[in-house]
């Protein structure tokens, strides 16, 4: 490990934590604001959209009717993704003149992009036309983060708003939120955003591929394309599918140094600013400030160990008595190193993102270990757009209950009890992924449709096919690779889960969020459980470890941690 | 009640013995289903038992028998320790009933008809029928009087010995079945009918019988429901990646592996923790009429108390002379004295006593001097005597003022200036005067409860605002308010200022406590959160409120919180402690688990056991043990400190969240080292 590589992750965090406190005053203002920037600009296009959309009148949802317009929002959306992935061949802007989308991988790219995920059994610059990239996928880039978005204010409207005298019980309305989301944050910021990564020589063009001779005398095919533009919302609304199949490592995507910051800084950007627009939500920005601080130790964890395991690099390598000066470099790109990988790994699996700049597959076993156990503790580490505030919402919700009975009272969080049903609803959430990752795992650990596509057996193999269904189901995206998972198995049981990690835990949440609305709020003493200092970081950061550690530990056991111990031992599969 | 709050201990030999049988007889399935995670249990003992069997009969074990068998009975023991737990939290509580029951022999009653008295048996007394009670009678039921005056020994309701007094209309008028009437004639109306009289409802209760699951606790078995799901599928999803892995898993590792792993602890413990916390304040001698209002306690973030009785001594006392000038105090102590010889009230004997304390007068017998005692009324607003040819009087400083113009004398202006001054102190003048002259004044003071200051500042410390209630005027309950260190006072205070003050207090999202005695008292006690019945009190205000004092003490209601509070802690520490246990079980099994395939995975094995076997088995042994460890602490309920929540929660989960991380890691080593020491492994 190197100072400039601590400097690295020194520098980039804080200028996240600059842009957290004026970033999320913005969207506490566009979203909860009385009036919102740039009325006479934006004002009459706001209005006329929403006109169209037929709710001018934007009436207040009940929880029912918010999961239920998400619900058919997302639904629509998948379906015409579908659509357009098997009419490619027909549809204009294919100058490569690519063939349909089989229906298989159809079905898993349309519920990929709809959940935020942006897992790809393709690649991109053999599989789609720029039309399908750029209508069918960017798309959902778009409104799957300002979806995600609406379900966080949701949840957060759940705990901060006063039950009014007649009761209110709603929680905004689903339209105006995603439409306020896109057209205040995510359209400008990506305008400007894919100008600047056009400038540092990101591609952005309709051509056909283009045929070069390269200094060595071989022919090279260097696909084209609309890049900058896909790859904006790519990090700022934490996707993660890159238009081509490396990803970030791909010099047309990512391609100096300078990007490469600015791509880790937008992935974190609207997930850190959102702890703050809660913070001003609850009318005392330090409950904001806490779960900023509870996600910068994980944070941190995370990217030093992953760090210091690439840094010490390869024990079966070092046995040979091969030096490894700069650590693991296996899987990464010379341009960014070990230093630059491993935070970038540990970014884009702490926030729901996926975007990769290198091999997650070639990392050590213990550097490995922790992009995986990023993505299981719930993709709350920051977390994706809304997801990661929902998401660590509920594990404030546990965390208030176990421990607050504590101090003698019966658990309330922002003055609002937290009963039977509410623990149900929180219950029915985390038992989501138990049930999806290790479900799925356990059936294609054993069936030769899931094993024929393993590049590796042992230890190894099965933290592929692990990592597989924890990506899919944290809706993160990015593959551990090693992996051939355009198969009809794979690309059914991903798609799956895919759906199963985003809908079936928005619902419960804003099954809380509604039933939480309309609770008597008890005034805070103290008596009351704090949950405004150092003592619930702690205790938040404990209950996420510890809920994350214990469901998981038995499967990371048999995969990178005897996968470790056998490398030390130089026993390799 | 025969249970005062020493006469069970913890764990009498009797209630065991039955405990033990009880647990037993629990393993039915109808019971173990209610409570899910030890269901869980006694299905992975069933599973166990069964592969032991088959592997005693048929052989080829997959896991050496010794193995299976010790594994297959601690998980049985692990059962029997959790429903040992609530049998012995239920016996004591049945130990209570049965003394209680033995107050409902069957009676006979002199049920009245048309006017003639007949004897009936008790049973057949229905509501609005009537009785009449004589000296020496067991009232036969539960009942309001309608007619006459007389005093009863509740004893048997309430342990304590002197009697009180019952009369019909206002609220002295209810009388309870089983207790026993002194002396005088009482009619009575009946108010329940057999079997849902106060005392039936109250063995019910204290049994256990009517015991529902209160809110908390059933969210709090909806989250170990949750998490004994989450590794359920753990467990499950592991037997196909260890086949994957091709490392061979016997079963009866896997049920060991999951039932350590879900929450037993506290999932054995929890409803003992219940039972224990309803049984302490019957201790007290509070029986909660709902679980729910034990949980509400521990929430009351308002105490509304009633001064007299509360907060100060029942009456006001004389403290202290203040002669006129030119008279000396020993002069107005003994005419004050002399007033009060015949003066019964607690103001009066108190002057008695203060005059004799401080100057060594003797009261004398008023009627023995041949005295003539005037009594007080409210049109004259004094009392006196008069005794050879004195005229002694004392009484409000405006009446004797009046009296003594009346008689041609004349008042200072320092007279008026002493007692406005008494006044502002929060006391109360009593002008004596003797003939025409007046002598001086008494000052009376409301003396406030030895200890009572700390304890509100220990309130003050948990967050709970303390309010006084007092008919008093402004001046004075300021005054009071301030010696005794309540946080807020109502003064002048009716029953519908008192039911205001509730409601304003709920609307700004407090809970509220308060006693009660009177009718009058019923609709706010019905309001407030907690309402806490004085025993002496009428029906409708017992009815009204969820809980009822036997002693009849105002005081009880901080007790009553600090039951509610120790009752939630015990619950949040021992499930803190159930998860944090789960860290060290882990290290135990999963490396035993995988190591015969992977030995390089040795490191893992952190706590050096001895084999794989030992262990697990270790690992299963340790968590049935901590049951039995932790039933005294679930019985007896955690240490409660009037702390902050802040300071409070530093400390829990320091010692059961840090704790119970550390302490399975000691305990499995040492059950593994005594495996070992026994040449089992």
């Amino acid at each position: 490990m190197t100072l400039v590589g601590w400097a690295q992750v020194a520098v980039f965090f804080f200028i996240v934590l600059a842009l957290t406190k004026p970033l999320g005053a913005y969207l506490y203002r566009v979203f909860e604001g009385e009036t919102r920037p740039l009325p006479r600009l934006l004002g009459p296009v706001e209005r006329v959209l929403l006109r169209a959309c037929g709710v001018a009148t934007s009436p207040e949802q009940r929880w029912s009717e918010y999961a239920s317009a998400l619900v058919l929002f997302s639904a629509i959306g998948m379906l015409v993704t579908y659509t357009i992935l098997r009419l490619q061949a027909v549809l204009p802007l294919n100058p490569q003149g690519f063939a349909a989308v089989d229906w298989d991988l159809s079905f898993n790219t349309a519920a990929s992009f709809t959940t935020n995920t942006n897992w790809q059994s393709y690649s991109g610059e053999s599989t789609l036309s720029f039309m399908s990239q750029m209508v069918g996928l960017t798309w959902h880039n778009f409104t799957s983060a300002a979806a995600g978005i609406g379900v966080a204010l949701a949840l957060a409207r759940g705990f901060t708003r006063r039950p009014g005298p007649d009761g209110a019980n709603t929680l905004g309305n689903f339209w105006v939120d995603v439409m306020r989301g896109l057209l205040y944050v995510l359209l400008p910021v990506c305008l400007v955003y894919a100008l600047f990564l056009v400038s540092q020589g990101v591609l952005q063009n309709f051509a056909a591929y283009r045929e070069v001779i390269t200094l060595e005398g071989v022919k090279q095919t260097l696909p084209m394309g609309p890049v900058a533009s896909q790859e904006a919302i790519k990090m700022l609304g934490t996707n993660g599918g890159g238009f081509f199949n490396a990803n970030s490592a791909h010099p047309f995507e990512n391609p100096t140094p300078l990007t490469n910051l600015i791509q880790m800084v937008s992935i974190f950007a609207i997930p850190a600013a959102l702890t703050h627009t809660y913070g001003k939500m609850t009318r005392d920005t330090r409950q904001g400030w806490v779960l900023f601080g509870a996600m910068s130790v994980l944070f941190f964890a995370g990217a030093l160990a992953l760090y210091a395991a690439e840094a010490a690099g390869n024990p079966i390598v070092g046995a040979l008595g091969v030096p490894e000066p700069l650590g693991n470099m296996e899987g990464k790109e010379v341009r960014f190193g070990v230093s630059a990988s491993a935070l970038f790994a540990t970014v884009t699996t702490d926030a729901s993102c996926g975007a990769v700049n290198s091999m997650h597959d070639s990392l050590t076993p213990l550097g490995g270990l922790v992009p995986l156990v990023n993505i299981q503790l719930g993709e709350i580490i920051f977390g994706g757009v809304g997801a990661g505030l929902y998401g660590i919402l509920i594990m404030v919700v546990l965390s208030v209950f176990i421990a607050g009975l504590m101090v003698g009272r019966t658990p309330e969080y922002l003055g609002k009890k937290i009963e039977g049903h509410e623990m149900k609803l929180a219950m029915l959430y985390v038992l989501v992924f138990p049930l999806l990752i290790l479900g799925f795992c356990a059936v294609a650990a054993v069936i030769p449709q899931g094993l024929t596509s393993l590049n590796n057996g042992g230890p190894h193999g099965l933290t592929e096919i692990l990592y597989a269904f924890s990506s899919a189901a944290g809706n993160n995206g990015s593959a551990f690779a090693g992996l051939y998972a355009n198969t009809p198995f794979w690309n059914m049981s991903l798609g799956l889960t895919m759906l199963g990690g985003r809908f079936l835990m928005i619902i419960p949440a804003l099954a809380i969020a509604g039933s939480m609305v309309g609770k008597k709020v008890v005034s805070p003493g103290p008596g009351t459980f704090p949950t405004n200092g150092l003592l619930f970081v702690g205790l938040l950061v404990s209950i996420v470890v510890i809920v994350g550690a214990l469901t998981f530990f038995p499967a990371l056991a048999l995969s990178p941690v005897v996968e470790h111990f056998l490398a030390s031992a130089e026993r390799v599969f | 009640m025969a249970g005062k709050a020493d006469a069970t201990s913890l764990f009498e030999p009797s209630i065991l013995k039955q405990a033990a049988t009880q647990s037993v007889r629990k393993l039915a399935t109808q019971h173990m289903a209610k409570n899910p995670v030890m269901f869980v249990v006694e299905v992975g003992s069933v599973l166990t038992s069964c592969l032991f069997a088959r592997d005693l009969l048929f052989g080829h074990p997959a896991a050496p028998l010794w193995f299976t068998g010790w594994t297959c009975a601690w998980l049985w023991f692990t059962v029997l320790f959790a429903n040992f737990a609530e049998a012995v939290a239920e016996g004591r509580g049945k130990a209570q009933a049965e003394s209680l029951r033995k107050m409902r022999k069957d009676t006979s009653a002199r049920k009245l008809v048309d006017g003639v008295e007949q004897s009936v048996s008790a049973a057949t007394l229905r509501k609005d029928d009537t009785f009449v009670c004589g000296p020496g009678d067991l009232i036969p039921s539960d009942g309001e009087i309608i007619e006459g005056i007389a005093s009863v020994d509740e004893s048997a309701m309430t342990g304590e010995s002197a009697p009180v007094i019952r009369e019909s209309g206002g609220d002295r008028s209810a009388v309870t079945g089983g207790t026993k009437v002194l002396s005088d004639r009482i009619v009575v109306r009946v108010t329940t009918n057999p079997g849902e009289s106060f005392l039936d409802r109250m063995i019910a209760l204290v049994e256990g019988a009517s015991r529902q699951k209160t809110p908390n606790e059933i969210a709090l078995h909806i989250l170990l429901v949750g998490l004994t799901l989450i590794f359920l599928f753990a467990c499950v999803a592991l037997v196909p990646l260890a086949v994957y892995s091709g490392v061979p898993l016997s079963t009866t590792a896997v049920v060991a592996l999951l039932v350590c792993l879900i929450p037993t602890t506290i999932g054995g413990l929890l409803s003992a923790i219940g039972i224990a916390g309803m049984d302490r304040l019957l201790r007290k001698n509070v029986i909660a009429l709902s679980g729910r209002a034990v949980e509400a306690a521990g929430d009351v973030d308002v105490l509304l108390l009633d001064k007299t009785g509360t907060i100060t001594l029942g009456n006001r006392m004389a403290t202290a002379f203040l002669p006129s000038s030119g008279v000396k105090a020993e002069e107005l102590a003994d005419a004050a004295q002399l007033s009060s010889l015949a003066d019964e009230t607690p103001e009066g004997r108190s002057i008695v006593v203060l005059a004799k304390d401080q100057f060594g007068l003797r009261g004398r017998d008023v009627h023995g001097l041949g005295g003539h005692f005037i009594a007080f009324s409210a049109t004259t607003r004094m009392s006196g005597v008069d005794l050879d040819g004195r005229s002694v009087r004392k009484g409000a400083v405006e009446a004797i003022i009046a009296h003594v113009v009346g008689l041609g004398g004349t008042a200072s202006a320092e007279i008026r200036e002493v007692a406005g001054s008494i006044g502002d102190r929060g006391g109360t003048p009593l002008a004596v005067c003797d003939g025409a002259r007046v002598l001086g004044i008494i000052e009376l003071k409301d003396v406030v409860k030895g200890g009572i200051k700390e304890r509100f500042d220990r309130f003050r410390a948990m967050g709970i605002r303390t309010v006084m209630i007092t008919g008093d005027n402004q001046r004075t309950a300021a005054a009071i308010a301030k010696e005794a260190g309540v946080d807020d006072f109502l003064a002048e205070a009716t029953p519908e200022a008192k039911m205001k003050l509730i409601q304003s207090e709920q609307a700004k999202g407090k809970l509220v406590a308060m006693t009660g005695d009177g009718t009058n008292d019923a609709p706010a006690l019905a309001q407030a959160d907690v309402g806490v019945a004085m025993n002496t009190g009428t029906q409708a205000a017992k009815e009204a409120g969820n809980m009822v004092d036997l002693d009849s003490n105002p005081t009880k209601l901080l007790e009553v919180v600090e039951v509610g509070k120790q009752l939630l802690m015990t619950r949040g520490t021992l499930t803190t402690f159930s998860i944090a246990n789960d860290v060290a079980k882990y290290f135990a099994i999963l490396p035993a688990m995988f190591m015969g395939v992977f030995p390089e995975i040795a490191p893992l094995n952190i706590m050096r056991l001895a084999s794989p076997f030992s262990a697990i088995l270790a690992a299963v042994i340790f968590n049935a043990l901590i049951i039995v460890a932790l039933i005294p602490l679930a019985l007896k309920g955690v240490r409660y400190r009037p702390l902050g929540a802040a300071a409070l929660l530093r400390r829990s989960l320091l010692i059961y969240g840090l704790g119970g991380l550390v302490t399975p890691f000691i305990g499995i080593k040492a059950i593994d080292l005594i495996l070992q020491a026994t040449g089992l492994v």
